[in-house]
């Protein structure tokens, strides 16, 4: 039984031999000489490793009594979180040799972070639940602070750490609760416990605050205070990586527990899930208006693009999981362009943030400027791009479950944050000429990224890549 | 020719790729070649989009060159065009050639002004013939994109304002009517639209916030549609958008926006409110009455004030389109043949004005018309062509802009007679405000010093209006042209209408049968 289990984490333990090994066989050698080579070595490891999970697994398999479970809806997470995790590593790798902070610990750091968050979107216990979070999270925290004689990187770094702690500290408090009425730590055996309209009030708190714990990860309201700061602080090829595979993991394991343990008492969390949604949406398109650090307006994009996965989720079924799964897909794709733009935005060689530096950058750089284009439309939801239709996925579920007045409130924060959107095309297409222009030029590598997400956020109306079969699958996994 | 609603409508989207991906260099040769090759594409989609006319059958009142396919997410792609939407088809593919024309002296960034014209056209030609909800959804909102690039790249100079408020207005009365059309699928489990022309939305009252909704939830769904085609239209209230989006973009950008975005709009409620939520429709009649009373009659006297040619002639359009709104939803024959026919004599007149302010403003680089006077002593044949389309917008008998008027009159009066009073003083305004403008530009001695070496309209410009002319007049003196095409499936369309009114509305149960099951939240 041990062999069987061990081959249903194999993708997880070979991961993470990888990152010790990598770790001492660097510390032994060249050290930060390594480090490039390192980081295509680890962006080729997930590479693979997400095309074997991709295309080797089927079916259910649950290991170590139900602890840990490989089934389509984890084996989809894995794949986008890996993806997405090499992407944002061979991205940023130009970027931290520019500015020198590339150390062999970086490429590591992010492999440990990925074992972690493939340890969540499998766990089916809350033991598990708790070791993946926190190995993710551990990582998270150094690399935010990767910057180190950088007061803003550092205390980026620190913020995170200290409100991460809170926040495990409640998600462990609200598992201990719900160990205590539940009985078990299994999810298996408390959906048991909690079933529709019987959920003990003890089980209630543990429930509530478990999403406190999960919407911190996420960065919903009110628990987002963190995002800007951290987006800011930390070096943008680790911002990027915030934005796109942690994002992913959270979702997919708030997901998995809400369905998984808490299945039997939809009622109970949707509306929870709904209201942490609005206020995301609300507060994410607000406070994006008056910001000009466009790390930081990405910071309160993803907060609000996190409200509008949410209400997949808040609606409770089969296909509102679909829909948040190809929400998060979209979200993805769309932010590694972006980031990948961001990063090669620089004057005289030093990183630029300022979103006025792009005073009509359209003129100096069409193609890119095009691109960005795209990607800010599709990001705030305009037809006929794929944002448009990862909005109408999340509508739709919520609308089947008669949440209208959910579905209006976030066609009018989609409206108020189309605005900031346009603000950037306005500096790149309207602006006025500077004279302290960005650089012209920069890597092929960031230049390939940005087109390849624009083209993707164009050609994929035809039919989505084919992902729709996929997150079905994954739904129907999860949800029944 | 199986797929010709796609060839036409994808045909200028592929000439703007091929321009985006393999015109180079930003030189003279390079602008040319763009202009040309944008030339040829609009032409080329007229003389196919011909075909169109010859196929269709007006007797037939359903859809015809019906395509489709299979989507994403639940959708269908399918094109097809009835009595109601093919001459917007058509007014769309004859005004692009005429739009390119009118912008062969764009100076800047020429091969990008052509990209967003040739999409434009096919996102417009989309709109009209999509026969799913969401495709035609994605249609009507993909075209804001262009539209906001053009207003804001090639604009004067309050551009940036004029650019943020035509998409913030728009996308945020669209995003409504996204919502209405997920609900409409939850509702009706379809979103073809030949379905859901038959599927009859439940209309029994229900209370939103301690108000009682009559009619239900079609009035909800029609008032979630009519957020976005009353912006897009642009009725009063909601209209102040377009007087600055007018104003501030390009001559062809002007002509783009009021001889067809704004019949998207009217098409809008011809192809969805009335025919969908009849009952919606009857309800709130009254109020699109006396909102486009307002309209015809409060725009009017706002473009008598005007010291801005564009400007007057955006609140003109605003009146005209008050016509419109009152035609429909008169719902009986005359008042919907006399929309639809007024909307296509508005593309050609207000299209052509626009052209008439172009011509001069490109001469002179101001609007203003005070800057103006004695253009005839010049400009002769300006005169004569501004004459004669400041005559067809007054409606003149003989011009379109006479039919139009006249039916939608008559079919309001045999509706709701005060409403028909107060809109007809809005026809005596109309004379006053536009023989007014052309009096103050064209009469009068030649005083300013600046217009002494004024020349007249050139080649180029004078083959621009031709089609114009001969379009107006053509369907000043032979409506039927039009009107026969339009009628059956107007007939079929207003008969369909009487039968879902005349059914009584339901009283209310506190909240209407449906067959989705579960605990159902109320809408507040």
């Amino acid at each position: 039984m041990i062999s069987a289990d061990l081959n249903t984490i194999l993708p997880e333990i070979l991961l993470a031999v990888y990152a010790m090994l990598a770790l001492i066989g660097a510390v032994y050698t060249g050290k930060d000489k390594l480090a490039p080579a390192l980081v295509w070595l680890t962006a080729a490891v997930m590479a693979i490793l997400a095309l074997w999970i991709g295309t080797a697994g089927s079916g259910t398999n649950p290991a170590f009594h139900g602890m840990f479970i490989d089934d389509a809806f984890s084996r989809f997470a894995k794949v986008v979180i890996l993806i997405a995790a090499a992407c944002v590593l061979v991205m940023g790798l130009g970027f931290m040799q520019k500015t020198k902070m590339l150390r062999f610990e970086y490429p590591v750091l992010v492999a440990l972070s990925t074992v972690g968050m493939m340890v969540m979107v499998s766990s089916g216990d809350l033991m598990t639940l708790y070791m993946g979070l926190e190995l993710m999270s551990l990582a998270l925290y150094v690399v935010a602070s990767l910057r180190r004689d950088s007061e803003m990187s550092t205390e980026a770094g620190l913020k995170y750490f200290v409100l991460g702690a809170l926040s495990s500290g409640m998600l462990l408090y609200g598992a201990s609760l719900t160990y205590g009425f539940a009985g078990t730590t299994l999810f298996s055996g408390i959906i048991n416990a909690a079933s529709e309209g019987h959920l003990s009030i003890g089980l209630l708190i543990g429930l509530v605050l478990m999403i406190s714990g999960f919407s911190f990860k996420v960065s919903a309201v009110p628990f987002h205070m963190w995002t800007p700061d951290v987006y800011q602080g930390a070096p943008t090829p680790v911002t990027a990586f915030f934005a796109t595979a942690p994002k992913v993991a959270a979702m997919a394991l708030f997901a998995r527990v809400m369905h998984d343990a808490f299945g039997g008492a939809v009622a109970d969390w949707s509306q929870v899930v709904a209201l942490i949604a609005v206020l995301s949406m609300f507060l994410g398109s607000i406070a994006a208006i008056g910001q000009t650090n466009i790390k930081r307006l990405m910071a309160y994009s993803s907060i609000a693009h996190m409200g509008y996965a949410l209400i997949g989720l808040a609606a409770g079924t089969e296909a509102g999981v679909q829909a948040m799964l190809i929400y998060m897909v979209i979200y993805v794709t769309m932010n590694v362009g972006t980031f990948a733009f961001i990063m090669s935005m620089s004057k005289d060689g030093q990183p630029v943030t300022d979103i006025r530096a792009l005073g009509m950058y359209s003129k100096r750089e069409p193609g890119r400027a095009l691109a960005m284009l795209v990607l800010l439309f599709s990001l705030a939801g305009v037809p006929p791009l794929l944002g448009f239709f990862a909005k109408l996925g999340v509508w739709q579920a919520a609308i089947a479950q008669d949440m209208v007045w959910l579905v209006v409130a976030s066609a009018v924060a989609s409206a108020i944050g189309a605005f900031y959107y346009l603000r950037i095309v306005f500096y790149m297409y309207f602006g006025e000429d500077r004279e302290d222009a960005l650089d012209a030029g920069g890597s092929p590598i960031l230049w390939g990224f940005l087109v390849v997400s624009a083209f993707i956020m164009v050609a994929g109306v035809v039919n989505l890549f084919g992902i729709e079969g996929p997150a079905a699958a994954a739904a129907a996994t999860l949800v029944n | 020719m199986a797929n010709l609603l796609s060839i036409v409508t994808f045909l200028p989207a592929l000439a703007a790729l091929i321009l985006a991906l393999f015109l180079r260099g930003g030189d003279a040769a390079a602008d040319r070649n763009a202009k040309w090759l944008a030339m040829i594409a609009t032409t080329a989609t007229f003389v196919i989009s011909l075909f169109i006319l010859f196929q269709f059958d007006p007797a037939n009142t359903g859809f015809q060159m019906v395509e489709e396919g299979t989507w994403i997410m639940g959708l269908k792609y399918k094109m097809g065009v009835d009595g109601i939407s093919v001459l917007f088809v058509m007014l769309t593919t004859f005004m692009m050639p005429l739009t390119i024309l009118a912008s062969w002296g764009v100076k800047s960034r020429v091969k990008e002004y052509m990209i967003a014209f040739l999409l434009l056209e096919t996102l417009m030609l989309g709109v009209f013939m999509a026969l799913d909800l969401v495709l035609f959804y994605l249609f009507f909102e993909a075209g804001l994109i262009p539209m906001f690039l053009i207003i804001g790249i090639w604009g004067g100079k309050e551009r940036i304002y004029a650019s943020f408020k035509f998409f913030l207005y728009t996308f945020f009365g669209s995003v409504l009517m996204l919502v209405a059309i997920v609900a409409m699928y939850a509702d009706a489990g379809t979103l073809d639209i030949p379905s859901l022309l038959t599927h009859e939305f439940s209309t029994a009252g229900f209370s939103v916030l301690g108000i009682h909704v009559v009619g239900g939830l079609q009035t909800m769904l029609w008032l979630a549609f009519f957020a976005s085609f009353a912006v897009k239209m642009p009725m009063w209230p909601v209209h102040t958008w377009l007087p600055d989006a007018h104003v501030q973009a390009p001559t062809a950008g002007s002509v783009v926006l009021a001889a067809i975005l704004l019949k998207m709009g009217g098409y809008g409620f011809l192809r969805f409110s009335l025919p969908m939520f009849p009952v919606g429709s009857e309800v709130l009649a009254p109020l699109v009455f006396w909102m486009s009373a307002i309209a015809i009659v409060y725009t009017s006297l706002v473009a008598l004030v005007q010291e801005d040619m564009k400007k007057l002639i955006a609140y003109s359009s605003v009146a005209h389109m008050g016509y419109v709104t009152l035609g429909i939803f008169s719902a009986n024959q005359q008042g919907v043949d006399g929309a639809i026919f007024q909307m296509i004599s508005h593309g050609f007149v207000s299209g052509a004005l626009f052209l008439c302010v172009g011509v001069i403003y490109d001469r002179m680089h101001t609007r203003k018309i005070d800057a103006y006077g004695g253009l005839v002593n010049r400009m002769p044949a300006y005169a004569l062509i501004f004459m004669f389309f400041t005559m067809a917008n007054v409606g003149l008998p003989g011009t379109s802009g006479f039919i139009g008027e006249f039916l939608t009159m008559m079919g309001i009066f045999q509706v709701n007679t005060w409403v028909a009073a107060v809109a007809a003083t809005g026809v005596i305004l109309s004379a006053a405000y536009a023989l007014w403008l052309y009096r103050r530009v064209v009469f009068g001695d030649l005083i300013k010093e600046s217009l002494k070496t004024i020349q007249d309209m050139n080649t180029r410009e004078r083959w621009t209006f031709a089609p114009l002319v001969v379009m107006t007049l053509w369907l000043g003196v032979y409506p039927s042209a039009a009107l026969d095409i339009i009628g059956p499936s107007v007939e079929a369309l207003v008969n369909h209408y009487d039968t879902a009114v005349a059914a009584p509305i339901s009283a209310a149960p506190p909240w209407p049968k449906r067959t989705t099951e579960g605990a159902r939240h109320d809408l507040g």
